[in-house]
């Protein structure tokens, strides 16, 4: 958390606010949304943006919440404090749902006033502002939004000098467009100045909160992961919100993992749909590449019979779901932690698999680089489970540590140890006890390294079979190889306060829960314990964590209570010990939900009366 | 030997040039019906094998699943294989070959395996010029689920029960052909002269070599009234070409005298040469071939040989610009960026 600002005059508030800005998807407005929270950024203010964005390219309404937080809270916050109406059509429904005393910046041909007396507003001529300062008729409708930034420096105190050099990284290479809104900006800024008197408590002071700190969006960071993880070949099916994921993986190999001949050390491949995504994956994986795919909850859908070939032909190959708002196409650009339990068990028949739960974006770098890895250690898929929220939205995170340990390739049998061997073994024999046999893989020079790999019962010798005590004990294989998994993947993190109650959840509720137990212990004064699940199979300590406490809420984002079912279904003792509290209305979850929904059912269960 | 059981007897002694007995070739024994179309086709895929002196170390099979789909098991036992699941065997082998592009592929499928359930997938990998051949035996029907029509069915031909096919069928040639294809074949598994030279000249083609062999199913479509039995093809089996191997070891071998025949480069330095039978069919020309595929389904005629061929193509490995050796192995200084690299992109978004 970073320092406390300045203590400041009566009725200032300093550093600690949301800024939500309305405007019409495809208006360019990105830039101007990203320029005004990388200055305050770099003014050492934590920040977050979140994008609320419809599922069409041009014209539909888009969203930008950008929270301050000198407390270095940053979650969803539910009510803004300044609204920026920059789309006529929403203004009227976004000035009707902001709090008493907000502030209200729009265009002053809209009749605002009458409409919430109760609040702070500016009206700014933006038409007539950027007539005179961008000549251009036809450019005026991609900078017009750069001039709510320039309001939002003069009435706040952001650092114009901050702006400048946020807008030039922003537009880094592109000198022309740099050249077009930084007129804009000033004049915007200048006008501000001059003609709108301070009528709110909102300042911006620098701060030294951000040191060693960027901003990335999740995907970015997960990409960034597979590449020093050194991923060789990745397939791909365009679905938001995961599609930028292997675009930013495809721009940073290409930038990055060219030999010296200009030739590529990888393959990113376009498939034509998820169904050839992860058959590619399938046999890529066994033929020795370390693999990769990124799709969402309908490409899961579509993957799920050749996931369970992957578990059961024991070929590594990593997904990562980044999940959004379902059933069906559901609500493509919202957020849910809605594939959970088809993560968990997807296909058909007996299959479980390892899913890493990272919760911000340097988790997502590490745990993408695990999950490598893993698959490989484990001969298995593993799954990488983001969300939108935090796959697309901009999130403050420490700078990223290069990895220190060399990747792990698992048990692979070379020619010379077949030759050591008397090319005597087999490809499903569990060796070591642990459930993970041994594998070679094509190209082995080797006449005893093939075998013949099959999604159909077999013997440990890989031969088929269809008889009950091989398939039993192929099984029972399996399910110790799973077992085995929970040693290795990553420990939950647990925060203890010395509580009986507990809260468990995974991913990215962890802001909103942390804002929520400060509040809770400092408002309310109720202690809680945090249990961060980071991976199935659950491991020990998650079991120790229910164990260790009367009574646990699940806190997660979907209507079922996924998690939670999940861990009844793998600790049956546990299930009476667990409630839920849920969010599933697509938005990222808030502390005041988390707030609200534990003092409810505290005041029901944990009076002894439970539901 | 993880995987395979005990090989056929051998034929003899013989090695090949990399030392090899047609035995090495060989895979498990076969469980399919006896009769089936399919175990001829094998049967050739290990005298072809054999005769090439492939290495089977660097050869992958794969398959989808079906009848047709479980003869990798039956030769090539030293060759890596991949069985997978119905209809997505050009995915995989795609993953495979871009893991590890020294490997050639061997894929085999089945008529409902490739043009019903994975028509798309057989459509894409088309466009994709992996180093394969991809073989579908086609029997017209479903085999391994009791002889339901597949898509490649012809338009009034009769099931074991009775059942009419009143919908076109799809040609597996015509489209791989419209697809781009560089080596498209129709052979028959009745035709053992034909099928060993093609595979031949398939296996040593630089690029996808796509092979649909007529194999009759004797359990569910051999019957009178089905167009895919063996004495149908038999009767109705017009062959296009005599068709040569040249060996990239033996340029002065010829199979056949020298005359009005036509040479086709296959990428490895090897041969193949088409004498024309009783036409001027000209398989480098793909409208030609398209043409020539609609009268004869009009006719009625079962034209087996070189449908299209054309010299070898940059392959998908070759697209995408990917290094030489195979991406599976590349060590960890190649495929880890250094830590100023990590640096760099930090810095940017700090
Ligand atoms: C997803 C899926 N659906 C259905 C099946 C059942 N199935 C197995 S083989 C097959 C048809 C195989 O036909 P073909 O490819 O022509 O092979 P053949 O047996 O005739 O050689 C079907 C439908 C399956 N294995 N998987
Ligand atoms: S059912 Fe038909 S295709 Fe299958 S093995 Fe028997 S004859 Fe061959
Ligand atoms: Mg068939």
């Amino acid at each position: 958390m970073g320092t406390a600002a300045t203590a400041d005059a009566v009725g200032t508030i300093v550093n600690d606010f949301s800024i939500h800005v309305a405007t019409a998807n495809g208006s360019g407005s990105q830039t101007s949304n990203m320029v005004l929270l990388r200055a305050l950024f770099q003014m050492g203010v934590p920040v977050s943006g979140k994008n609320l964005f419809p599922s069409n390219i041009q014209g539909l309404p888009t969203w930008f919440t950008i929270r301050a937080s000198k407390d270095g809270w940053i979650a969803r916050k539910e009510e803004s404090d300044v609204i920026v109406c920059m789309n006529a059509e929403t203004a009227e429904e976004d000035v009707a749902t902001a709090r008493k005393g907000a502030v209200l910046i729009y265009d002053d041909s809209l009749r605002l006033q009458e409409k919430r007396p109760d609040c702070v507003h500016y009206p700014v001529p933006f038409k007539k502002l950027i007539a005179e300062c961008c000549p251009d008729l036809k450019l005026r409708k991609l900078v017009i939004n750069m001039l709510y930034v320039g309001v939002c420096s003069a009435l706040f105190g952001i650092d114009m000098g901050e702006l400048k050099s946020a807008l030039g990284k922003q537009l880094a290479g592109k000198q022309k467009a740099i050249d077009l809104n930084l007129p804009a900006l000033e004049y915007s800024a200048n006008w501000t100045k001059e003609h709108l008197p301070k009528k709110d408590a909102f300042r911006v002071e620098r701060m030294n909160a951000n040191e060693g700190k960027i901003i990335i969006e999740g995907n970015a960071a997960t990409a960034l992961g597979l590449m020093f993880g050194g991923v060789t070949v990745v397939t791909w099916y365009p679905i938001t919100p995961s599609s930028s994921l292997c675009e930013y993986l495809d721009e940073y190999l290409n930038r990055f993992r060219l030999d010296k001949d200009g030739k590529r050390t990888f393959a990113v491949v376009q498939a034509e749909d998820e169904i050839s995504a992860v058959g590619m994956l399938a046999g890529a994986g066994w033929a020795g590449a370390r693999c990769f795919t990124s799709t969402s909850g309908p490409g899961i859908s579509l993957m799920n019979e050749i996931i369970g070939l992957g578990y059961f032909a024991e070929i590594p190959f990593v997904i990562c779901d980044v999940a959004r708002t379902g059933p069906s196409t559901g609500l493509p650009t919202r957020t849910m932690q809605g594939d959970i339990y088809s993560l968990m068990y997807a296909s058909h028949g007996d299959t479980k698999h390892i899913v890493l739960i990272p919760s911000e974006p340097k988790e997502s770098f590490e745990l993408a680089q695990e999950a490598l890895d893993i698959a490989e250690e484990f001969q298995t898929p593993v799954f990488l489970m983001l969300d939108l929220d935090l796959g697309m939205n901009y999130w403050m995170a420490k700078r990223f540590d290069y990895p220190a340990a060399p990747i792990h390739r698992g048990k692979v049998l070379t020619k010379e140890q077949l030759q050591e061997m008397g090319g005597k073994w087999g490809r499903y024999q569990d060796v070591d006890g642990d459930g993970v046999p041994y594998r070679t893989i094509p190209g082995t020079e080797h006449p005893a390294a093939a075998y013949f790999t099959r999604g159909t019962g077999h013997t440990a010798q890989a031969t088929y079979s269809e008889k009950p005590e091989h398939w039993k004990s192929n099984m029972d294989r399996l399910a110790k190889k799973f077992e085995s998994a929970k040693k290795r993947v990553p420990k939950p993190v647990v925060t203890s306060d010395g509580s009986k109650v507990g809260l468990l959840f995974c991913g990215t509720t962890t802001e909103a829960i942390n804002e929520a137990v400060h509040e809770l212990k400092h408002k309310h004064k109720v202690k809680v314990d945090l249990c961060r699940v980071r991976a199935f199979p659950f491991t020990s300590e998650v079991e120790d964590f229910v164990d260790h406490h009367e009574r646990v809420y699940v806190v997660e984002l979907n209507r079922d209570g996924q998690l939670r079912m999940a861990l009844s279904a793998e600790v049956p003792r546990l299930a009476h010990k667990l409630r839920s509290i849920l969010h599933y209305d697509g938005m990222p979850l808030s502390a005041g939900a988390v707030v609200k929904q534990f003092r409810e059912l505290e005041g029901a269960w944990g009076k002894g009366t439970p539901e | 030997m993880a995987g395979a059981t005990e090989a056929p007897e051998a034929p003899s002694n013989q090695v090949n040039r990399i030392g090899l007995q047609k035995k090495d070739y060989a895979g498990s024994k076969s469980t399919l019906c006896i009769g089936c179309g399919h175990d001829l086709i094998t049967a050739r895929l290990i005298d072809a094998a054999y005769d090439l002196s492939l290495k089977p170390e660097n050869v992958i099979k794969m398959s989808g699943i079906g009848c047709s789909s479980k003869t990798p098991a039956y030769f090539m036992s030293r060759s890596f294989s991949f069985n997978s699941v119905h209809g997505r065997m050009p995915s995989v082998a795609t993953g495979a070959s871009l893991a590890n592009r020294s490997l050639k592929i061997i894929g085999v499928s089945g008529d409902g395996d490739t043009a019903n359930i994975g028509i798309g997938q057989f459509v894409h990998l088309m466009r994709r010029n992996l180093d394969m051949v991809y073989i579908v035996e086609n029997n017209g029907v479903y085999g391994l689920t009791k002889g339901q029509f597949s898509a490649t069915a012809d338009k009034g031909s009769k099931q074991k029960y009775g059942n009419v096919n009143f919908m076109s069928p799809i040609d597996l040639c015509a489209l791989a052909v419209e697809l781009g294809c560089n080596f498209v074949a129709r052979l028959f598994a009745g035709n053992t002269k034909m099928m060993r030279q093609a595979l031949q000249a398939a296996m040593a083609f630089k690029g996808t070599a796509f092979l649909d062999i007529i194999s009759p199913c004797v359990t569910f479509n051999n019957h009178a009234g089905s167009t895919k039995s063996f004495p149908y093809v038999k009767d109705h089996e017009t062959a296009l070409q005599d068709i040569g191997f040249v060996p990239a070891y033996d340029p002065t071998y010829h199979e056949m005298a020298a005359g009005e025949e036509r040479e086709v480069k296959l990428g490895d330095g090897s041969k193949m040469t088409l004498k024309a039978l009783g036409n001027d069919y000209n398989p480098t020309d793909r409208v030609g071939a398209l043409k020539m595929l609609a009268e004869s389904r009009e006719q009625q005629k079962l034209l087996t040989g070189i449908i299209c061929v054309a010299e070898s193509q940059p392959t998908f490995p070759q697209m995408l610009n990917m290094v030489h050796e195979p991406l599976s192995t590349l060590p960890l200084s190649v495929t880890r960026p250094g830590k100023a690299v990590l640096d760099e992109v930090m810095d940017e978004l700090s």
